[in-house]
């Protein structure tokens, strides 16, 4: 389960003025400005949820994914993931969680994907056994086989994405967190990519935590939205609440205009 | 007696196999560019031949320096040319540390569950790097048959443990560099004065370059403990067995290098940039 | 018309210079840095030849003013000269083949580079130079830097520093130029600026070599970068023999821009067929 509980985080960011004397003044002496990233942020997640987290760009939603998982410490403020306090023991956190940053890669480029995962399998330090039966059924529900063999920098994006995905998941995580998962991929691999979530879900009880720009991921993935701007949870309940018969993509405009975010 | 005890922790890769496993998967990357990888270390081997080149026509002029014949400069150069390039084949990742952070690798390694030096060192091994160390032991040997050196089984150890230590007083001044990009991402070439600056002003003895110097090369950035009291053992200036083993007090200087990288991290943590 | 087009790369080309110029201002922590570690090598060098003078100063081939000057000097235009300063920009846009959105321009790309790289490497040495040589003028004997001999060797180091950056920026598009046939084109930089390094006389001035290797190394284009004008500046050659060594960087300028036009010709010839 996951609890988060009044988090707040802040940044300090400097500032200048344009122009030459603004320039010099800055080298002696800075002024900051505290950007808040998260004010007073609260849910709870229970197991085996899935949740789309939504709101426009520069809201905190990778602050708030970035805490989840251990990179970021908040300013104050409680968060339990299972039981732990993810900034405080990062290893043994990380262990039983799986991050997909949808913008990066974390296979390496130019060796085949089966080596990358080999790699993992050391880093997590994965028992045998685990390895092998996680390594054939991700590799037949996202129907792998051939790209396995092939190096990373081949591969086209949805492809890309599908051992992304495999590779966050061959440690058996508890949680997984997907950031903007389907972002720039053909129908098929969207479709494909929404699909296996869902399996995901529904076979291992795995908790999905999903940010996303898709609506159409949201309806397709999630039963749970939490919609965040300007770094204070604006709306959490359930998809059919908020979208009624609608369109979704409209709903979420209009929510968006309503809060002014 | 041992196995009776049970396991409270899980099975956990050991730190040693896996930094093998990331240097076997770093080789085969290279070998799929191996034009590259041969031109690369074909230019670093270059790179360190300058320097000798240079050492060769200064001496061809002048014949010594300070006191100190071509063989003993030759000795110094092969050294540090060998502590630093067993560095950077090592310690690379913490040079490109900047790179790392910017393209959010960073943030991948802090969701892994390992200790995060030793994911950036396999993530960042450097092989070409290693055309240097070629260079270095070649010249090694031509340096000490060039001079009469008499050899014992310690000065054999103390050039053993001056490599060693030499490379990990270079290394700690690449994870400086490194720990330096938590807080500001400009202003690091000044490192570069302690990096490329202390090997190649590091192929004289470093009293040639004054009483100061020596201070503080032997004080607060150890080189003159890998190179300068090491040296004027091998080379007989000095009996003194503290100076065939004072390589290993260099080793000190990793531990304020490793607090400001711990610090570093907790302030990344803490601003996520 | 082609006054015109004339017109339209020197604005193109004083734009970029500004940009870069603006850009290296803004980043003034980096430029305080450089100019730090540069005075650490000024330091350094100086050092090491004055402990070799002290040993033998009978075998020293330049006064060590000369010396000092000629190092400060390399330290203060060292962007003007160093080939290892090259745009991995340029060397990017081969690889990915993005330089087919430069082909759609309206212009030469030969030229293109050439000019862009006179505004990079005259900005940068233009905001390093001047700290550099204002505390190198203040130093103490043996470090300090001498004023040039008298106004007419001034006026000859000004038009042979000129010179010098061409010849290295028409090396350097040679290697740009040469990209285009390779696979790996910062393996060819790499060797490229080491080759260049030991005989351009970065890693020891070149009266410091055997008199004939000497002799050799000056008829060599990389004797032709920094090789001429920091011993104008210094004193060492004058008169008669400076005029020779200009005269042999304007030959090589020639022979230079001719062969990397060439080679120009062939890659572009190379991109349209293949298409990168």
């Amino acid at each position: 389960m996951i609890v988060m509980k009044n988090i707040r985080k802040t940044y300090r960011v400097a500032r200048r003025n344009a122009g030459f004397g603004e320039a010099v003044k800055s080298f002696f002496h800075r002024d900051y400005e505290t950007v808040t990233a998260l004010d007073n942020v609260s849910f709870a997640i229970q197991d085996g949820e899935t949740v789309g987290y939504i709101g426009p760009n520069g809201a905190g939603k990778s602050t708030t994914i970035k805490i989840l998982s251990g990179i970021l410490t908040p300013d104050s403020g409680e968060c339990l993931v299972d039981g732990r306090t993810p900034w405080k023991n990062r290893i043994e956190h990380v262990a039983k969680i799986g991050v997909v940053f949808g913008q990066r890669s974390q296979l390496w480029w130019d060796v085949p994907v089966a080596d990358s995962f080999e790699l993992l399998k050391d880093i997590y330090s994965i028992p045998p056994e685990t390895y092998r039966r996680n390594k054939d059924e991700l590799t037949e529900l996202l129907d792998l086989g051939e790209i396995l063999k092939t190096p990373a920098r081949q591969l086209s994006l949805g492809q890309r994405m599908r051992c992304e995905l495999a590779a966050s998941l061959l440690h058996s995580p508890d949680i997984l967190f997907l950031d903007e998962p389907t972002i720039g991929l053909d129908a098929v691999s969207k479709i494909a990519v929404r699909e296996f979530i869902v399996k995901l879900n529904q076979e291992r009880k795995t908790t999905v935590i999903l940010t996303t720009h898709d609506m159409q991921d949201i309806e397709a993935i999630t039963k749970r939205i939490i919609l965040i701007g300007k770094g204070r949870i604006l709306l959490d309940g359930g998809v059919s609440d908020i979208s009624g018969n609608g369109n979704i993509d409209h709903t979420v405009a209009e929510l968006y205009r309503s809060y002014e975010i | 007696m041992m196995k009776s005890i049970p396991r409270k922790k899980p099975f956990k890769t050991p730190a040693v196999r896996l930094y093998f496993h990331y240097i076997s998967i770093q080789i085969r990357c290279m070998m799929q560019y191996k034009k590259s990888f041969i031109l690369t270390t074909l230019g670093q081997f270059l790179a360190s031949f300058n320097a000798f080149v240079g050492i060769y026509f200064m001496f061809r002029r002048f014949h010594s320096i300070a006191g100190y014949t071509y063989s003993d400069v030759l000795l110094c150069f092969s050294l540090i040319s060998m502590e630093f390039s067993l560095a950077e084949c090592a310690a690379r990742g913490f040079d490109r540390f900047s790179h790392l952070v910017r393209q959010g690798t960073f943030d991948r390694i802090m969701t892994r569950p390992r200790n995060e030096i030793l994911q950036v060192l396999g993530n960042n091994f450097e092989l070409t790097r290693l055309g240097r160390t070629v260079q270095a032991i070649i010249i090694f040997f031509y340096g000490i048959s060039q001079a009469d050196i008499d050899w014992s089984f310690m000065k054999v150890i103390t050039v053993v443990i001056t490599i060693l230590c030499g490379a990990a007083v270079f290394s700690g001044i690449f994870l400086i560099n490194a720990a330096l990009c938590f807080f500001t991402l400009e202003g690091l070439e000044v490192v570069n004065i302690f990096t490329d600056g202390a090997r190649q002003y590091g192929e004289y003895p470093i009293d040639v370059y004054g009483k100061r110097m020596v201070k503080f090369c032997t004080f607060i950035i150890p080189y003159a403990l890998v190179q300068l009291y090491p040296v004027k053992y091998l080379t007989g200036r000095s009996d003194s067995l503290l100076y065939a083993l004072i390589p290993l007090a260099a080793l000190l200087f990793l531990l304020p290098c490793y607090a400001l990288w711990r610090y570093g991290v907790r302030k990344y943590k803490s601003s996520g940039s | 018309m082609q006054g015109y087009s004339d017109v339209n790369k020197l604005k193109k080309y004083v734009s970029f210079f500004r940009l870069r110029f603006v850009m290296g201002l803004q980043y003034r922590t980096a430029a305080f840095a450089g100019i730090a570690t540069q005075f650490a090598w000024g330091f350094m060098e100086i050092t090491v030849f004055h402990a070799f003078n002290n040993t033998d100063p009978a075998a020293f081939p330049m006064g060590f003013g000369q010396l000092a000057s000629y190092v400060w000097m390399q330290q203060a235009f060292l962007a003007l000269f160093m080939t290892w300063f090259m745009e991995n920009e340029i060397f990017d846009s081969i690889m990915d083949g993005n330089i087919c959105y430069e082909l759609c321009r309206p212009i030469d790309i030969y030229d293109m580079w050439f000019a862009r790289s006179v505004a990079n490497r005259s900005s940068r040495a233009l905001l390093r130079c001047v700290p550099i040589l204002l505390v190198a003028f203040l130093l103490p004997e043996p470090y300090g830097m001498m004023l040039p001999k008298d106004f007419n060797a001034f006026g000859c180091f000004l038009i042979s520093t000129m010179l010098a950056m061409t010849v290295t920026i028409s090396m350097c598009m040679l290697v740009y130029m040469l990209s285009f046939f390779t696979v790996s084109p910062q393996g060819l930089r790499l060797i490229f600026s080491m080759t260049a390094e030991i005989l351009q006389g970065i890693v020891i001035p070149i009266p410091f070599f055997p008199p004939r290797v000497r002799q050799i190394l000056e008829l060599l284009p990389f004797a032709s970068m920094e090789n001429v004008p920091l011993r104008i500046y210094s004193g060492h050659i004058s008169g008669g023999e400076a005029a020779k060594a200009m005269l042999l960087q304007i030959f090589w300028i020639l022979v230079l821009i001719a062969i990397g036009k060439l080679i120009c010709r062939r890659a572009m010839k190379k991109v349209t067929v293949q298409g990168g």
